[in-house]
């Protein structure tokens, strides 16, 4: 880790060659504070190794690259991290925020590593895997398993994804085997506290042939600390396998979340995912998958709700290399205050993708006149026999819908806050879990 | 039902309104008593949407002189909720969308918005299904239409027995009907006038504003009014409807070009 007089000799330099330079010395601050944080009994040297040699490669991000135009993370550039330890938090605190539905399915992480007194894993089925990379790691045909995935999925090299591949301290492994189902949905509660702290929470679910699961991963933070989470989550689902997942963001207002999501499909397997962001200062949430097999089923939900400085930014990719692929995409977003929303969704459709269907609807509702919306849909479609639809839309509210309201007798300002819950309803009523649901709306309702 | 001596519901003295600057209205007199159907007929432009919009109080309309009492306030000065809750209620030509608000729930805000306003206390889930189910009976509505988005996906002739729908529930004293049987079917204009004829009572009334005297055959006014450059130039029972359709309204403007002259 730098010490704070190199920090400041290197922000004292202005050119852009040196800029770069500080920006490869950052990186090196974080690699070796993630690595140092890496627990004796996790060292996974291999993939470790991998991943390092991956970053030799690259340099921390900046808005004069294309995936990270709009995204600016250079505040970090000043803040000296130091790896997040693991540790408690009151059981109280965490009450509030268990699902009753995941009763008996719930795993809490704090800091990035599995807690075992405040996960409780008794409604999980016979043959299903639910726990701990580090505990789990002693199971030696397990981890033969899990090692053929855990950090494999295609676009691992990028750099928070190999830096969080570096220095994870703990990981929750599902594993599902073939024609296992769990009813009961699983939560995981990935918490972070600290002040100056880097979480990196990791996830590997393997879901095999025509296994059923529902997961729900809930990021939370609370405070204005300066923290940042980067969590990496790698869904492999084989054939027939069906997953629905929510991933909800609602971290302090301090905290800098760093998310990635990839899904692996084989064929006739179906993934549904809702992505929720309320919370962070800045967030960015990496959704990928990918296609290793026909006929899969591809539905992506986004919602994000920011206002005062909050920046959030959703960067999709849907890959399609085989027949018969369906990719449903919609993602909504409220901007107020001076809040930046970003979304970047391609949707890759390759010469072997034929019969396949795909559609993306991009729409962001901007509350304020200091608020900003970038979006890029992007349909890369080279295969001809494809049923195709996109469009992005930015609008504020209108006024002839609020006067309609009004003419009923419904004040302006509720007739506005109904307007806002019907245009985010429609993506939260994709979560199957009711009480997450109505906790989400319950925030919505509360928008002024 | 014209009674004399029935409480004025609507006086309406030299209304002058303006949008983006142009002046619309220009001096229009209007006398609503309880008990009365009063028909608006008139030529496009002649201000008749205009005349329905100001009364709700849309923002976009500035109301640049006279006065508009309703039941003895003058509602120019209030909110458009507030214009609606006293009992103003204006039927829209073309009804809005507003996607992921269910019907049902649409409504019943508005009811209890109403109720609040009485001072009454919301009314309890269950007991405002049963009088929706009631309600839904005037404009002959299937309850399946109750859980989808407002008016979203609605053909023309639902969109409008939706509007009755909402009058049936919120039992306005003044109801405006703005061009609601423009583009309807004739079993569909037979649905809303049927609608609209149950909601009637010596203590309301209503102003139909249409440009087809059809409407007229089935809702039957007990006055016509002839609105022209933004005020109303005659006034007259039914049957000025009647000759209107026969003979068109360059007949009447001629006349009261001739007036205006002399």
């Amino acid at each position: 880790m730098a010490n704070s007089s190199d920090l400041n000799a290197i922000l004292a330099m202005p050119t852009t060659a040196s800029l770069t330079e500080q920006r490869d010395a950052y990186l090196k601050t974080l690699i070796a504070t993630a690595k140092a944080a890496v627990p004796t009994d996790l060292a996974l040297a291999d993939l470790r190794t991998r991943a390092a040699a991956l970053l030799k490669e690259e340099t921390f991000p900046s808005t004069r690259q294309e995936d990270w135009r709009f995204t600016d993370l250079s505040a970090l550039l000043s803040v000296n991290f130091a790896a997040a330890e693991a540790s408690t938090v009151a059981e109280s605190a965490i009450d509030p925020l268990r699902l009753p539905e995941t009763t008996g399915a719930q795993i809490v992480v704090v800091n990035g590593v599995f807690n075992a007194e405040l996960s409780q894993l008794e409604q999980l089925p016979e043959g299903a895997t639910v726990g701990s990379l580090r505990q789990l790691s002693q199971n030696a045909d397990l981890m033969t398993k899990l090692q053929t995935r855990l950090g494999q999925a295609s676009g691992s090299h990028e750099v928070f994804t190999a830096l969080n591949t570096v220095g994870f301290q703990d990981a929750v492994v599902i594993y599902l085997p073939r024609n296992g189902v769990i009813d009961t949905p699983v939560q995981i509660l990935y918490i972070h506290q600290g002040q100056d702290t880097l979480a990196q929470p990791r996830c590997l679910v393997v879901a095999e042939t025509s296994s059923a699961l529902t997961l729900v991963e809930d990021f939370w933070s609370t405070g204005d600390e300066v923290r940042l989470t980067n969590a990496v989550t790698e869904i492999w689902l084989e054939a027939n396998a069906q997953f629905t997942h929510s991933r909800i963001q609602r971290e302090g207002a301090g905290t800098y979340h760093i998310g990635k999501t990839v899904i692996t499909q084989a064929r006739d397997s179906q993934y549904i995912g809702t992505a929720v962001d309320f919370g962070a200062k800045l967030a960015r949430h990496n959704w990928e998958t990918y296609q290793t097999g026909e006929q899969t089923t591809t539905k992506l939900y986004g919602l994000g709700a920011i206002t005062n400085a909050q920046h959030a930014d959703t960067h999709s990719l849907v890959a399609l290399i085989h027949p018969y692929g369906t990719v449903e995409q919609q993602h909504k977003s409220i901007v107020d205050g001076k809040a930046h929303s970003v979304f970047n969704g391609r949707v890759v459709v390759a010469q072997k993708a034929q019969q396949t269907s795909a559609s993306q609807l991009n729409r962001n509702l901007l509350l304020s006149d200091k608020a900003r919306v970038d979006t890029k849909p992007q349909l890369e479609i080279v295969a001809d026999d494809v049923k195709c639809a996109h469009g992005a839309t930015v609008s504020q509210l209108q006024a002839d819908e609020i006067f309609y309201l009004q003419s009923r007798g419904i004040r302006a300002a509720q007739a506005q806050r109904l307007l806002i819950y019907a245009f985010a309803m429609e993506m939260l009523e994709r979560i199957p879990l009711e009480s997450l649901r109505s906790t989400l709306a319950e925030r919505i309702t509360q928008w002024t | 039902m014209i009674n004399e001596h029935s409480e004025i519901i609507l006086s309406v003295k030299n209304l002058h309104a303006n949008v983006d600057g142009t002046e619309i209205l220009k001096g229009l007199n209007l006398e609503v008593r309880a008990g009365e159907i009063h028909a608006i007929m008139g030529l496009n432009g002649s201000g008749k949407s205009t005349f329905s919009k100001v009364l709700a109080g849309h923002p976009d309309y500035e109301v640049t002189a006279g006065d508009v009492v309703f039941k003895s306030e003058n509602i120019l000065n209030l909110e458009p909720h507030e214009r609606a809750t006293a009992g103003v209620f204006l039927a829209f030509q073309y009804p809005l969308e507003i996607p992921g608000v269910s019907n049902r729930d649409f409504l019943r805000v508005a009811y209890n918005a109403h109720r609040k306003a009485r001072g009454e206390e919301e009314i309890d889930v269950f007991d405002f299904d049963d009088l929706l189910d009631e309600r839904l009976s005037v404009v002959k509505m299937d309850a399946s239409f109750l859980d989808r988005s407002v008016n979203e996906g609605f053909s023309g002739g639902e969109k409008k027995r939706n509007e009755i729908l909402q009058m049936a529930l919120l039992e306005p004293a003044l109801a405006i009907l703005d061009e609601t049987d423009s583009g309807l079917d004739i079993d569909a204009l037979k649905i809303v006038a049927n609608g609209v004829n149950q909601l009637i009572t010596p203590d309301n009334a209503v102003v139909l504003i249409t440009h087809y005297q059809r409407l007229l055959d089935y809702i039957v006014p007990d006055y016509v009014h002839v609105m022209a450059e933004g005020r109303i130039i005659t006034t007259g029972g039914k049957e000025l409807a009647l000759e209107l359709e026969s003979r068109g309204y360059e007949w009447i403007l001629a006349e009261h070009r001739a007036e205006a002259v002399a």
